[in-house]
């Protein structure tokens, strides 16, 4: 009896360690080489109650706002995607940054000048420093844009160097010994490790030249993107744990070593070296990670988010109407088509053009853009954007992007008449992004009016679908869009629908595009330049490589505390500007 | 009980290969290629794209690829992952967040569960028996984020009585909401399970003889009835907290807590197999002790279970 009962109360001690073993095992975790966030984590398992709210900075003005883990450390050079590049451009400074009308304003630069739009000279300012005490150098630029270009370093950003002289020798590769899993030779880079960009020359602390390949009118545009960022002396020691913990000169800084608390937060305090003109009006923004843009509007309507760029689907109906001027919901410097590639069967020649100009003509987009997406997108005009300097709504040919039945009807039977189609027409999109219904919506805008058979194609990742994409073995048409990395018109035209360009998709070669575009590139100043652009424009609005279908808008939404905030050209929120 | 316990973490180890081998296998046939999702729709330069490849060993054939995984975990070296942090990092500040749900859930639906059940099943026909099954049937038939977006509408955003989301806060409150949603199904499985099989015991011949000897009532249903009915709550209590851990992704999500679900929704989103093969690997592990754990619960629990 005693031996039983003794069993019993082990059995229910054993039952209450039950949770105890499983904390153990959690403390195991914790035992692996990290400082950082579980520490705080595990903390705060013993004073769960005491530490309520311990995590978030209390500060009366300290902006907090959305954002998604960056998914690449955060060095200028190797930052692609909006997350990480939002911290990067307050955590940095380049020779220009953008206002909120997409102008280039001067930050580090005093002046960008040239004769031939080829050979630029550079002058700083005096008396920027690094977070870490560092000058800001002519040569923190030159390093930079060299470590950037250097097939080595393997930066996401290189290519914004293509048009620097010296880039070819750094990314030129051989084949190796080794081979892939198809028995292809492995090519590795030829360049040295440590070989700078020929085109730059350092002239002194507060000059540099800069050589393209070619003249370029719009590279000062350009310079104010992250891959062009100066780099400090300490970086290169060690890129690993400058992308971990980034020294800038930027108008923030990370607050301490433990600022960034992966996919939880990140804290950004004032830089108080900071000299430019984007200063901070707040005394920090707090980052706050969400993986559904739903977490982030439920913590917008209960006040723990200042600002974020994520409006639930659920909402866009009526978060105008609720929010007031605290809603943001304005064209942006993103443009969203789709494309046909002309090898596809019946896409090829004269037959090719009459099918895309009346799978054009049959696209409703005022209905889609009203209906599927609540107006938050804006039915396109052309192939760039409203936010872009010379953006204009009549360039000619661009009555193709106008609803007609009629017209498409009649274009699709001349098609006919070249060869009978057959088959079903297909938009490839990838499920994984919010494509399904506006996919849907095309093609059977497409379907009704043409009386043909057309469909979506979901991918089930975007990863698949570019790999199918860039390796040209996709049968269909495919959504296709582009987000302008630097407010210029060249940016939406030259890496799109250039010959063999790199995200020349469909491979669309025209010698009249590609003339002009060169054209613009060449002249001297930016209005000669918009001139022979917006003609190039008119020749994509008669082949269509891409069928223009929208810009997308700008989302977001900001707390009655903070008020309106404006968001910048590249629908990023400015988050300097932002107080309560 | 030793040589079976050794037995049992023996057989733990062909599992813990088995399953990284299977799942290094799954994320390798992933269609789609990580490098070019991560490049973007503007893609990288082609020598860029070769670096990259060869950083992550993506040039290598399969079994390559898995060889120099598995090197690399058995000396502690669990790999990089894309973001430039090192895996061991990333599973360290996930595991602790989701650890901390996963018991505060398990916490929940055993107590209240287990309780809710015992009375109901004393009182099977009674009012409370039938409101609790109703309810509880409710709660199954509703999806997890059906009830995680009310509560936090209803709860964080109207009467803000707590949190609506986690994030950096992972106090003891923040985190209470989205455990008890996490906890709703399982706690409305555990008190049926306990309804039932307390029921049957109730009516059992030795709680006669307990009750015809003269004991007490409390100690009749906590020593004779409770007791015996906890074997399959137990089982399922144990199974649950690695469906707990692993499949908070939904929960993680609506309360943007920064754990296991929510880092590996994002992992497998870009491809990254050594992130997606560590964090899946520890939940096997966790599976496995588990399970260990439940079967010599039982052993304890109920004498007539002897292992030898």
């Amino acid at each position: 009896m005693t031996a039983k009962r003794l069993r019993a109360v082990v059995a229910l001690a054993v039952a209450g360690a039950f949770v105890l073993a499983g904390c153990q095992s959690g403390n195991d975790a914790d035992e692996a080489p990290d400082t950082s966030a579980s520490d705080t984590a595990a903390a705060s398992d013993d004073a769960a109650d005491a530490a309520d709210d311990a995590a978030e900075p209390a500060g009366d003005n300290i902006i907090l706002a959305n954002i998604t883990e960056p998914q690449n450390p955060l060095v200028p050079t190797s930052t692609n995607e909006v997350q990480g590049g939002r911290l990067v451009d307050l955590l940095f400074a380049g020779l220009v940054y953008y206002d909120a009308g997409g102008n280039a304003i001067n930050e580090v630069a005093e002046s960008i000048e040239t004769e031939d739009s080829q050979t630029y000279t550079v002058t700083l300012n005096d008396g920027w420093t690094f977070t870490d005490g560092s000058p800001v150098t002519a040569q923190a630029f030159t390093d930079a844009w060299s470590y950037g270009a250097n097939a080595n370093n393997a930066q996401l950003n290189s290519y914004f160097f293509e048009s620097i002289e010296g880039y070819e020798e750094l990314q030129a590769t051989e084949d190796g010994d080794e081979v892939d899993e198809d028995g292809n030779p492995i090519p590795i880079p030829l360049a040295a490790p440590d070989a700078k960009l020929s085109g730059l020359t350092v002239v002194d602390d507060t000059h540099f030249t800069v050589k393209l390949v070619q003249p370029e009118s719009d590279f000062p545009l350009r310079v104010g993107y992250s891959a062009f960022y100066p780099l400090p002396e300490a970086a290169f020691a060690d890129m690993e744990a400058f992308g971990q913990n980034p020294i800038g000169n930027g108008p923030y800084k990370f607050n301490g070593p433990d600022a960034w608390q992966h996919e939880v937060s990140i804290d950004l305090i004032p830089n108080p070296d900071y000299q430019g003109g984007r200063v901070a009006q707040n005394d920090g923004i707090f980052f706050k990670s969400y993986t559904s843009p739903d977490a982030a509007w439920a913590d917008l309507q209960s006040g723990q988010l200042d600002i974020t760029d994520l409006v639930p689907d659920q909402y866009l109906q009526t978060f105008e109407t609720d929010l007031g001027d605290r809603a943001v919901n304005e064209p942006a410097a993103i443009f969203q088509s789709f494309t046909v590639p002309d090898r596809l069967p019946h896409f090829g020649g004269e037959e090719g053009l009459l099918r895309r100009a009346a799978l054009s003509h049959a696209i409703n987009r005022e209905e889609i853009t009203a209906t599927i997406f609540d107006g938050t997108r804006t039915p396109a005009n052309d192939y760039t954007s409203p936010v872009i300097a010379g953006w204009s709504d009549s360039i000619e040919g661009a009555d193709v992007l106008e609803f007609d039945e009629a017209k498409a009807k009649e274009l699709w039977a001349e098609a006919d008449a070249i060869s009978p189609w057959d088959g079903t027409f297909k938009i490839a999109y990838n499920a994984d992004g919010p494509h399904q219904s506006w996919v849907d919506a095309v093609v059977n805008s497409i379907k009704n009016t043409l009386g043909i058979d057309a469909e979506g194609d979901p991918y089930p990742s975007f990863a698949e679908l570019r790999t199918k994409i860039t390796d040209r073995t996709i049968e269909t048409g495919f959504r296709t869009g582009w987000q302008a990395d630097y407010p210029s018109l060249f940016n939406f035209l030259g890496p799109l629908y250039g010959t063999g360009a790199g995200s020349n998709d469909g491979d669309y070669s025209s010698e009249e595009v590609d003339s002009l575009l060169s054209q613009g590139l060449n002249a001297s100043n930016i209005d000669d330049a918009v001139a022979a652009w917006q003609e190039a424009q008119s020749v994509l609005l008669s082949d269509l490589p891409a069928i223009p279908l929208w810009y997308q808008n700008s989302l977001g939404a900001t707390s009655e505390a903070v008020g309106p905030v404006p968001f910048g050209w590249n629908s990023v929120p400015l988050y300097y500007q932002a107080s309560k | 009980m030793g040589w079976y316990l050794g037995r049992r973490v023996l057989q733990a180890i062909p599992v813990f290969l088995g399953a990284t081998f299977l799942l290094y296998l799954m994320v390798f046939l992933l269609p789609g290629d990580p490098i070019a999702a991560m490049c973007g729709e503007r893609g990288c330069a082609p020598a860029v794209e070769t670096a990259l490849r060869a950083r992550y060993h993506l040039d290598q054939p399969f079994l390559t690829q898995y060889l120099l995984y598995l090197k690399g975990l058995l000396t502690g070296d669990m790999g990089v992952a894309y973001s430039g942090r090192a895996i061991t990092e990333v599973i360290a500040t996930a595991y602790p967040v989701t650890i901390k749900l996963a018991l505060m859930a398990m916490a929940f639906e055993t107590i209240f569960g287990v309780a809710a059940g015992l009375v109901a099943g004393l009182r099977r026909g009674g009012i409370f028996d039938g409101t609790v099954l109703v309810l509880s049937l409710l709660v199954i038939a509703l999806p997890t984020f059906v009830i995680g977006f009310v509560a936090q509408f209803v709860v964080g955003v109207q009467l803000g009585w707590l949190p609506t989301t986690v994030g950096a806060n992972q106090s003891f409150m923040a985190l209470l909401m989205p455990a008890m949603v996490l906890a709703g199904v399982s706690l409305a499985y555990v008190l049926r399970l306990t309804r039932t099989s307390v029921s049957e015991n109730a009516s059992a011949d030795y709680v006669r003889t307990a009750t015809a000897k003269g004991l007490t009532r409390s100690r009749v249903v906590g020593v004779h009835i409770l007791r015996n009915s906890l074997i399959p709550v137990v089982t399922f209590v144990g199974a649950d907290l690695g469906v707990l851990m692993g499949g908070a992704i939904v929960t993680e999500g609506i309360f943007s807590v920064p754990g296991v679900g929510n880092t590996l929704y994002m992992a497998i989103l870009k491809g990254e197999g050594p992130t997606v093969v560590s964090m899946v690997t520890l939940l096997v592990i966790v599976f496995i002790v588990t399970n260990i754990l439940v079967d010599v619960l039982y052993a304890l629990i109920d004498p007539r279970i002897r292992y030898v």
